[in-house]
């Protein structure tokens, strides 16, 4: 395959987490994003991955990440394997690392790890040889999240450096706010945090990070950004009710006029519309949503191109 | 070569040249030859011809250690560790007393089931906590004078407190004419339902779920409380935050029967463990190395402190608020522990460190050499009313190390059955080289 301009390095075997990479890396992986989104436009199907076997193992429920993941791995020529989890031999509990050992003895060269406890990926990456992607990790990363937001606030907004990001809503239990909070600033942004204080404590002493009120968090904000409120995660003690929630910190076009004139929303998704942010701004011509989702494969084709060492 | 014996054998006789004997009970710091003929601690010049002479100029000797809190995981956990294995492993480390904590499955709850413990001739007395409530289910408290009667040195629901406010201040009112222990692992379950590692910014960035010290805390207030009304005897393990050990100052200045000790663990190393540093904590700050973040070994129960209560609880030990150190010995074989951080099972290993991480503290300044000894000895020892001392007449309980020479840890350098620590790898100040219990030589090297 041909590159245009290939990352300077790309030293890692893995993708584990934001942190750690360069500013250089990140930009070089997103500029081949953005490479690779052309050569899907133009119906261009190199195939560098043609003999990589990537393996989709999601021990936690997703749509969109492992839908994503499986175009992008097919769109770069390589075997898919696709792990019905539940019905394996992990529900006979088989435990992690002997999972990922079997399927990397049966020929998986890659493994796209989505798991509910945070550092699960670290464990795969040190004791079972795969290369290994993450897919999100409990609380704690989800890194091709964080650069397809940063690729889609780019897109809009041209470079971050300087600019305001808001970000609102449960960040405490958010592995998409933690990866953008060592992308953004990286990037140049300033990033601004506001919700439930249970949600927000201990950001404060984040690096280039302001935890604020909602109000000084959006005033003059260049992007928003809320997030998934997963009240099942701590049910009850963190905000008194959805009602609640939407009330103070809900996003709606009105409080939206506290940022920055046509100031793009972002959301991870999936949304739950008229608790988070309203079902009107998200389908307004101010959302990226739809475009943070179709941002989803060409980066996540990067980065497996990436890792495997064929960029 | 290393070797190891049992109370069972025949006491020993040997004479030790030059060594320095550290006797915390008579406030001794000296250098001198001391020998021990038939088990009992003599005048050197009270031995027979020919007998066998340790050259020491570079040894120190100090009474036997006691340990007050060790996982020996029998009945029910043998593929981890055994009365016997956990004997060795406390030899090694200069111990020659062990207190088995009494969470094994079936627990400690009853007169047979600590006798099948407590009964065993192995490289260490092996004394009993009993569990404080049957089946440590919190709802009914166990035969505590019956218990008494067989020589247990304490009871504990260890892993967690007595959660029922009513049933502890019950067990410390029976406690209180026995002149025994309620041991607390003070944590409300509650606040530390679900939790993963100690609150603070390595927890926010790992995003594991934080242990706030309010859990701690809020337990050592409860039952500080209940012991000031019953007038019964509370002691604190594995105390581990700054605030616990305030209320634990406090409590004993108004003269209250309160006493506690703290882990080898929770002084040295810290919360940015779990983020795969590894530097101790009166060290600089280091930077953490996320390739060895999430790593089992580092999960325990209270989770490892942040620096500034690691560097408050030290402060604590030297000033003699904090009595005995107590290694909370928790060995899990592998498959508990080569897993997700939020599936490891809580604890770590500690019997054949202890002595190496109080060195440690005593070298970077921390601790004084002869204070170390004495809450690894004579503190925890009197605790549970077992004498120590170098005195001639006294039976030989005893450690002899080196205590500048180093050694690497690795897993095959351990006697007990697990080596899940996460000091595995590292270069340790401190080699035991003779052990004597009870007149009897239970390990040398």
């Amino acid at each position: 395959m041909s590159v245009a301009s290939p990352p300077h390095t790309w030293p890692r075997r893995h993708l584990l987490n934001i942190d750690g990479m360069t500013r250089a890396e990140v930009e070089a992986c997103l500029d081949l994003a953005v490479e690779m989104r052309e050569w899907r436009e133009r119906g261009e199907r190199p195939e560098p991955l043609r003999n990589e076997t990537v393996g989709l193992a999601f021990y936690e429920a997703s749509t969109r990440t492992r839908v994503s993941f499986e175009l992008a791995a097919r769109a770069l020529g390589a075997i898919v394997i696709d792990l019905s989890l539940a019905g394996s031999s992990v529900a006979k509990g088989e435990s992690l690392i002997d999972t990922l050992r079997t399927l990397r003895r049966t020929g998986v060269t890659i493994c796209v790890l989505r798991h509910a406890s945070s550092g699960a990926p670290h464990l795969a990456a040190r004791e079972t040889g795969l290369r290994i992607v993450n897919a999100g990790d409990g609380t704690h990363a989800h890194p091709t999240q964080a650069l397809l937001d940063a690729l889609t606030l780019r897109d809009a907004l041209g470079a971050l450096d300087g600019r305001k990001v808001a970000i609102v809503g449960d960040i405490a239990h958010s592995r998409v706010a933690r990866s953008n909070l060592h992308l953004l600033p990286m990037l140049g942004a300033q990033v601004w945090l506001a919700g439930p204080p249970a949600f927000v404590r201990g950001f404060d002493d984040w690096p280039g990070v302001h935890v604020a009120t909602i109000e000084e968090t959006l005033d003059g904000a260049d992007a928003v950004m809320t997030l998934r409120l997963q009240l099942e995660r701590d049910a009850g003690a963190g905000v008194p009710s959805l009602r609640e929630y939407t009330w103070r910190w809900g996003l709606t076009s009105e409080r939206m006029l506290l940022a920055r004139p046509d100031a793009p929303v972002l959301h991870p998704g999936p949304t739950n519309e008229g608790v988070e942010i309203t079902a009107e701004l998200a389908a307004s011509g101010r959302s990226l949503i739809g475009r943070q989702v179709e941002n989803g494969v060409p980066v996540r084709m990067a980065v497996l191109a990436l890792v495997a060492g064929a960029a | 070569m290393t070797t190891f014996g049992t109370l069972a054998d025949p006491p020993a006789t040997l004479v030790l040249l030059g060594v320095r004997t550290i006797d915390p009970t008579d406030g001794t710091d000296l250098v001198r030859d001391l020998a021990v003929r038939d088990g009992r601690i003599v005048d050197p010049r009270d031995v027979p011809e020919g007998t066998r002479r340790i050259e020491g100029s570079n040894l120190v000797v100090a009474p036997g250690f006691c340990d007050l809190h060790a996982h020996l995981r029998e009945p029910g956990g043998e593929v981890a560790e055994t009365v016997e294995s956990g004997a060795r492993a406390a030899a090694h480390g200069g111990f020659t007393t062990l207190c088995a904590m009494p969470n094994t499955e079936p627990p400690l709850d009853e007169r047979a089931r600590v006798a099948a413990v407590a009964g065993r001739a192995s490289a260490a007395r092996v004394r009993v906590v009993a569990s404080a409530t049957a089946g440590r289910a919190g709802e009914r408290l166990t035969d505590y004078a019956e218990l008494a009667a067989d020589g247990v040195v304490g009871v504990s629901d260890d892993g967690a407190a007595i959660a029922d406010p009513r049933l502890a201040r019950g067990a410390l009112a029976y406690l209180a004419e026995l002149g025994l222990p309620l041991i607390e692992h003070a944590e409300d379950p509650r606040l530390a339902a679900g939790t993963l590692m100690r609150a603070g910014p390595t927890a926010t960035r790992l995003g594991l779920a934080a242990w706030p010290p309010s859990a701690e805390l809020t337990m050592i207030e409860r039952d500080v409380a209940l012991a000031a009304e019953t007038g019964g005897w509370v002691h604190f393990t594995h105390l581990s935050t700054a605030g616990g050990l305030d209320v634990v100052r406090r409590a004993k200045q108004r003269g209250l029967r309160v006493t506690c000790d703290v882990t080898p663990h929770h002084l040295a190393l810290t919360d940015a463990w779990v983020a795969g540093h590894r530097g101790f904590a009166w060290e600089a700050e280091g930077e953490p190395d996320y390739e060895r973040a999430y790593d089992g070994a580092t999960r325990v129960n209270p989770p490892l402190p942040s620096r500034e209560d690691a560097l408050a609880l030290l402060a604590g030990l030297a000033d003699g608020s904090i009595d005995a150190i107590a290694t909370d010995h928790a060995p899990h074989p592998p498959e508990r522990k080569l897993v997700e951080y939020s599936e490891a099972a809580p604890g770590m290993i500690g019997l054949e460190t202890a002595l190496s991480l109080g060195l440690a503290a005593v070298e970077a300044g921390c601790l004084g050499l002869g204070r170390l000894v004495e809450a690894l000895s004579s503190g925890p020892a009197g605790l549970i009313r077992e004498a120590r001392g170098l005195a001639v007449g006294e039976v030989a309980d005893l450690v002899v190390f080196d205590q500048a020479a180093r050694w690497q840890l690795e897993a095959d350098a351990l006697a007990s059955r697990s080596a899940n620590t996460p000091l595995i790898g590292m270069e340790l100040p401190g080699v035991v080289r003779l052990t004597v219990a009870g007149g009897r030589v239970t390990y040398e090297a």
